[in-house]
């Protein structure tokens, strides 16, 4: 909307049109599509930030106002263009273990049993003990990440992914893997092909393992023995009903197990087999195949079902390996999975019972594009619904958006992020600790309840008061030191000051109602920071 | 800064706590409520395996279905535990074994819900709002009992053990929730009346968050005072339970104290066994063996007021009758609920078995549901709460009514 121009002379008025042409120009620039112009420049900027980001931290609403939403959109939707901090890259390469892929990491860290030595209680659990650096480091790097990257969206779609796709870190082997899960199967493919990031996923050893396939076997195979003697359902009911198709997608259980038949035989070269690979000399061929290319995965054909299947009314002709590939393209390809994925982005991005007429947009873009998440996503940033004021500041936050999102707008440099963890656990939202396949919601009915505003102000209050150890030092470096060391760290002061209140308004004070306003100015000093922090508007983005 | 005030700073622990003084348990422990009804539901997440909880050892079927994780028949070795001429108790809940001999203990084998879904999240879903297939429904079912329930509403009338609010509890009637953990009486910084108070002015109104926030308020000086004080107690006594047995033990001494409360939730996860199950050691055994601790904790913390307390059991489905290709069981159909309490027709497996041979099984590999669980909810509803059938109707709308059978597993 444009507003009319004040002027006097009859020169200008001849020259409205023109003027008015250049005004057009100009607001398209910073909102070309046209939605969000009527809005102010504050709150549009505070939105993307909130909805392509962790929320604002200090110097973004700048950054955002200066280059225009519309810049800002196309910045983030094309992560390498924007080049990471010194200081995070250093951070994350002293994250050793985040280098090694699964196949390394089970020789490194993996079970007794694998290096031949007895298996007895004791010796499992100090392979435990060592590998749980593995998950340290994991989610170390993720929310040093998610508080620092410059790169917020691809933080963001690695999070809504890996929900998505979710694995449980405290499910058998998978403690070893979480991270390479992360790091090989989603973070490369969060803004692109989602039939890549399927693919990624379904041969990454933590989602075998996760949902059983690595065991998943057709009963009259050679290769049937043992604890590998049948079909297993597991993974292909949940491809189905949570990865791809949707609950609703139109299988039946007859489609469930015929994925499961063609699934047979995908999975990862087990301790035994590199074991006799290992005294076969095979090792340094294995290493090549396996630790390079494809993080172990491994297709069995002595375990697969070579018959050929119909599936989701597709004849798929019995051929090994390849009937899998055909099976993800035709999955990917569905409608119904365009229509289950652009329902969930819809709903992360805009709201928790998201515009139909969005979800048909997107579902259609994303047939269009056959599956391009970076084109799903730049719609959906220029739609209107995404721009519609009505949906603004009402997504309640998840416990993980509200704590990085608290700590970005503090701007509290951040070392130590076990109170972060901490928090999020009890909140019900363990990183990397999601016992089931569907992950954790983002709605509000999910997370908001009377335990959690009393346990959300009470971390605001600390964190402004800047008194969580969060400036200790780093977790690994913690576990490396003496029980007395420890016990004095722990004991020591933070010594991050308490948040400026007055920046923290200059940030979000956009969002706040005028009630909140008032409320905060008539406390003590003390207490304003906590107050912005802990207020309705900021548990919302 | 000292230690302690750091403490009460750091959030590194759960809900804080008012200091007890007048508040104690002792002055409100006689509620305006004469009613001692009470009703606990567990939900057991991931689809437990009924069959091999109440063993039906009388059938044949079972063992060539089961070749590896069978438990054996009774007085075998490792055999289940005898509770009539059909079915046994799975051995690792030999802690249940004192409640089913003194008859307080029951189970409906066979039960579950109407709709054929085999995914987790439709049938809980189902299973807690009580309306299966439809996936609109807005609250859970236990919600809408407060609705109808006489007395006044309170934030602490229904408490659900855990950071999360479930489906069953969701809906218009305050509901509350408690991480009843170690650290769940630790001091907080909402503690302190100066930083509650100015809290106070930003959630004043009616909406949502301001109503969540009064509530999570209103709770941690109702409940968590009182649970201090028996810990204190507790301390001195005997050594605290081990896993969840503990949050049990608090959640038994918190309904025995206060009044307020008339419902109570808890969910256990872990029972989706598709790989490794185990027969009579491993994964399933284990689980059970904690969740029979669990169960007979709770019953003895509730101490007097277990004579009035109904304890249901329930999963989403049953897993199927035959194992997998890799010792495990899939997701399947018809499965067992479980019912505890001290006014309960116990000591008996009711409901209608179906079998399990081939013509018998749901869809050629499941074992069939003859007992929907609505009625089983419905039948404890009449009677522990008398609700009528207009009542009844706006808790379990279109449920099916209660057999003659399924009446009889609770005293009115």
């Amino acid at each position: 909307m444009i507003r009319p121009i004040e002027n006097n002379t009859p020169t200008l008025i001849r020259r409205v049109p023109i003027l008015l042409f250049i005004l057009i120009l100009i607001l398209s620039a910073s909102a070309p599509n046209g939605y969000a112009a009527a809005i102010p420049s504050d709150l549009r900027a505070i939105h993307v930030l909130n909805r392509l980001a962790f929320g604002p931290s200090p110097g973004d609403l700048e950054h955002v106002k200066s280059v225009g939403v519309d810049k800002y959109i196309e910045e983030q939707l094309s992560p390498n263009s924007i080049s990471l901090p010194a200081t995070l890259i250093n951070e994350l390469d002293t994250l050793s273990t985040l280098r090694l892929s699964a196949p390394e990491l089970f020789v490194e860290y993996g079970p007794p049993s694998y290096h031949g030595e007895r298996g007895d209680k004791e010796a499992i659990q100090r392979a435990r003990q060592r590998a749980r650096v593995i998950v340290e480091q994991a989610t170390e790097a993720r929310l040093v990440r998610a508080i620092e990257s410059p790169r917020q969206l691809e933080e963001v779609m690695v999070n809504f992914w890996f929900n998505h796709f979710n694995v449980f870190a405290q499910k058998g082997l998978d403690h070893l893997w979480i991270g390479s899960y992360e790091r090989a199967a989603i973070r490369p493919y969060a803004l692109g092909r989602f039939r890549d990031l399927l693919a990624a996923t379904a041969k990454h050893p933590a989602m075998l393992f996760y949902l059983d396939n690595w065991q998943n076997t057709a009963p009259d195979s050679p290769g049937a023995r043992g604890n590998f003697k049948g079909l297993n359902e597991n993974y292909a009911r949940e491809l189905m009903e949570l990865h791809t198709l949707g609950v609703d997608g139109g299988y039946t259980q007859e489609d469930v197990i015929t994925l499961a038949r063609i699934l047979t035989g995908w999975g990862f070269r087990r301790p035994g087999q590199t074991l006799q690979a290992r005294a076969a000399g095979f090792v340094q061929t294995q290493r090549a195949e396996n630790f390079s290319n494809n993080n172990g995965f491994y297709f069995d054909p002595n375990r697969h079902d070579f018959s050929t299947k119909v599936f989701l009314g597709r004849t798929i002709r019995g051929s090994g390996i390849q009937e899998g590939e055909e099976a993800f393209d035709i999955l990917a390809q569905h409608p119904s999975t365009a229509r289950h994925l652009s329902y969930e982005l819809a709903q992360y991005f805009v709201s928790d019972d998201p515009p139909k007429s969005l979800v048909d947009r997107l579902a259609k873009e994303y047939l269009e594009t056959r599956g391009n998440i970076r084109s799903v996503l730049n719609t959906l940033f220029h739609s209107p619904e995404f721009w519609d004021e009505q949906y603004f500041s009402k997504k309640f936050k998840t416990p993980y958006e509200y704590v990085i999102s608290a700590v970005r707008a503090a701007g509290t440099p951040v070392t130590n992020t076990r109170p972060l963890l901490g928090m999020m656990a009890q909140l019900g939202m363990p990183l990397y600790h999601c016992q089931t396949p569907d992950g954790y919601k983002n709605t509000q009915e999910a997370w908001l309840n009377p335990n959690a505003m009393t346990q959300r102000i009470n971390f605001a209050t600390a964190l402004a008061a800047g008194r969580l150890p969060l400036d200790q030092p780093p977790v690994g470096a913690m576990e490396q030191m003496s029980e007395a060391k420890r016990t004095t760290a722990d004991n020591q002061l933070a010594r991050n000051g308490p948040v400026d209140p007055t920046a923290l308004i200059k940030l979000v004070g956009g969002t706040l109602s005028t009630e909140t306003k008032a409320a905060i100015e008539n406390s003590r000093p003390a207490f304003r920071a906590p107050l912005i922090l802990g207020s309705p508007e900021f548990m919302q983005r | 800064m000292k230690r302690r005030e750091f403490l009460q700073l750091t959030l590194l622990s759960t809900s804080g706590l008012l200091l007890l003084g007048e508040n104690g348990w002792a002055a409100k422990a006689i509620g305006d409520d004469k009613n001692p009804k009470r009703l606990v539901v567990v939900f057991l997440r991931g689809a437990v395996d009924g069959l091999n909880v109440v063993v039906p050892y009388s059938e044949s079927s079972y063992y060539t279905s089961r070749p590896t994780i069978a438990i054996q028949r009774p007085a075998q070795n490792g055999g289940a535990l005898k509770l009539d001429q059909h079915f046994g108790l799975h051995p690792a809940l030999s802690s249940l074994m004192p409640f089913w001999e003194k008859g307080t203990l029951a189970f409906v084998h066979a039960s579950g819900s109407s709709d054929s879904s085999r995914s987790h999240f439709d049938a809980q879903d189902y299973m807690e709002t009580a309306t299966p297939g439809l996936k609109s429904t807005p609250d859970g079912w236990l919600n809408r009992l407060l609705d109808v329930l006489p007395g006044t509403r309170s934030a602490t009338e229904a408490i659900s053990v855990g950071p999360t609010l479930p489906r069953i509890l969701s809906g218009r009637a305050a509901a509350t929730n408690l991480p009843l953990g170690k650290a769940a009486t630790r001091p907080m910084p909402l503690d302190r009346p100066e930083i509650q108070e100015a809290f106070d002015r930003l959630y004043k109104g009616s909406d949502p968050l301001s109503v969540a926030y009064r509530e999570g308020q209103t709770s941690r000086k109702q409940l968590l005072s009182e649970l201090t004080e028996e810990m204190t107690m507790a301390d001195n006594g005997a050594p605290s339970a081990v896993g969840f047995a503990d949050q049990a033990q608090k959640l038994g001494w918190l309904i025995q104290r206060d009044s307020t409360i008339k419902v109570a939730f808890f969910a256990l996860g872990g029972w989706d066994t598709h790989i490794n199950q185990g027969s009579v050691a491993g994964q399933l055994p284990n689980r059970l063996k904690g969740l029979g601790e669990t169960l007979s904790t709770l019953a003895q913390a509730l101490g007097p007021l277990y004579s009035d307390t109904v304890i249901l059991v329930m999963s989403e489905f049953g897993r199927t009758v035959h194992e997998n290709g890799n010792t495990g069981t899939d997701h399947g159909h018809g499965n067992v609920m479980w019912i505890m309490g001290g006014n309960v027709r116990g000591g008996k497996v009711y409901g209608q078995w179906p079998g399990l041979s081939g013509n018998e099984l749901y869809e050629g590999r499941d074992l069939a549901v003859t007992t929907d669980f609505r009625e089983i909810v419905s039948a404890v509803l009449e009677s522990q709460f008398g609700l009528s059938s207009t009542q009844l109707g706006k808790v379990i709308p279109k449920g099916p009514k209660p057999s003659r059978d399924i009446r009889e597993v609770v005293r009115i």
